[in-house]
């Protein structure tokens, strides 16, 4: 005989308040973050095949599927970057700016700076070398 | 005793973490939708003789590796340790197989690099 022990059930748990219910969103992220790596890949591969399998994957980019999902992702991007900024006092360690320590919401809005500065890099890279 | 390999999956989840946020949202704005409707970006922005160029480039090479391997391993990471919250019994068995994905897909992209080349 086997010995049952008793598990609390724990399906659904996240729906009980509203701090859960962000904690999962925030952590659901990952899946998206996963999912659009494997997107890239998947293009990086079709473009080693060739000029028609990689035209075939940008195709497939711009169907209504694809474009939902880019959607959604984009989304979670932003929510992953907004939480992940406001965590950063608590995973960084102290810094020390002439020897005052930067507070709380002095590193948060360096990181919120910081991410608005590269993006803005990259789509200005983007833009200038466009065909 | 066996030294942990925590602080590597650590340090990549948190790397990945960090160009994620930097970066990840422009990015899927730039190749999921301003390009694929041409948006303000020309469709052609990702043609198949430009984007074979960036490839071939160093720093191109460098980029699309970093972007896809430092996903994987920030999403592989932090999927796993969801499992747990979602009613999911986690074991070694389960981190190798997220943590193998990721290092699957890093080896791919490093492999298609290679056999993309580099110009001349």
């Amino acid at each position: 005989m086997t010995l049952r022990t008793y598990v609390r059930p724990t399906a659904g748990w996240w729906r009980r308040n509203g701090h859960y219910r962000a904690y999962m969103v925030r952590e659901a992220s990952s899946v998206f973050v996963t999912a659009y790596a494997l997107v890239l890949l998947v293009g990086l591969a079709r473009l080693a095949q060739g000029r028609v399998p990689f035209e075939a994957w940008r195709a497939a980019l711009a169907t209504p599927w694809a474009l939902g999902f880019h959607v959604v992702a984009l989304g979670f991007f932003v929510c992953h970057a907004w939480t992940w900024f406001a965590v950063m006092p608590k995973t960084l360690p102290f810094i020390r700016v002439g020897g005052r320590r930067v507070s709380d919401d002095g590193i948060v809005a360096a990181g919120a700076c910081a991410a608005v500065a590269a993006s803005l890099v990259l789509f200005l890279a983007v833009w200038w070398t466009r065909p | 005793m066996k030294r942990s390999n925590k602080p590597i999956f650590w340090s990549l989840f948190g790397a990945g973490g960090m160009l994620a946020a930097l970066v990840g949202p422009m990015l899927v704005l730039i190749t999921g939708l301003l390009v694929p409707l041409g948006l303000v970006l020309p469709q052609s922005t990702m043609s198949y003789d430009r984007m074979y160029a960036f490839a071939q480039n160093g720093f191109g090479k460098a980029a699309l590796l970093v972007v896809i391997s430092l996903f994987l391993f920030h999403g592989c990471h932090r999927m796993y340790h969801c499992l747990q919250d979602v009613g999911i019994h986690v074991g070694p068995g389960l981190k190798a197989v997220f943590h193998g994905f990721a290092i699957a897909g890093t080896v791919a992209a490093m492999l298609i690099l290679v056999a993309i080349g580099w110009a001349g």
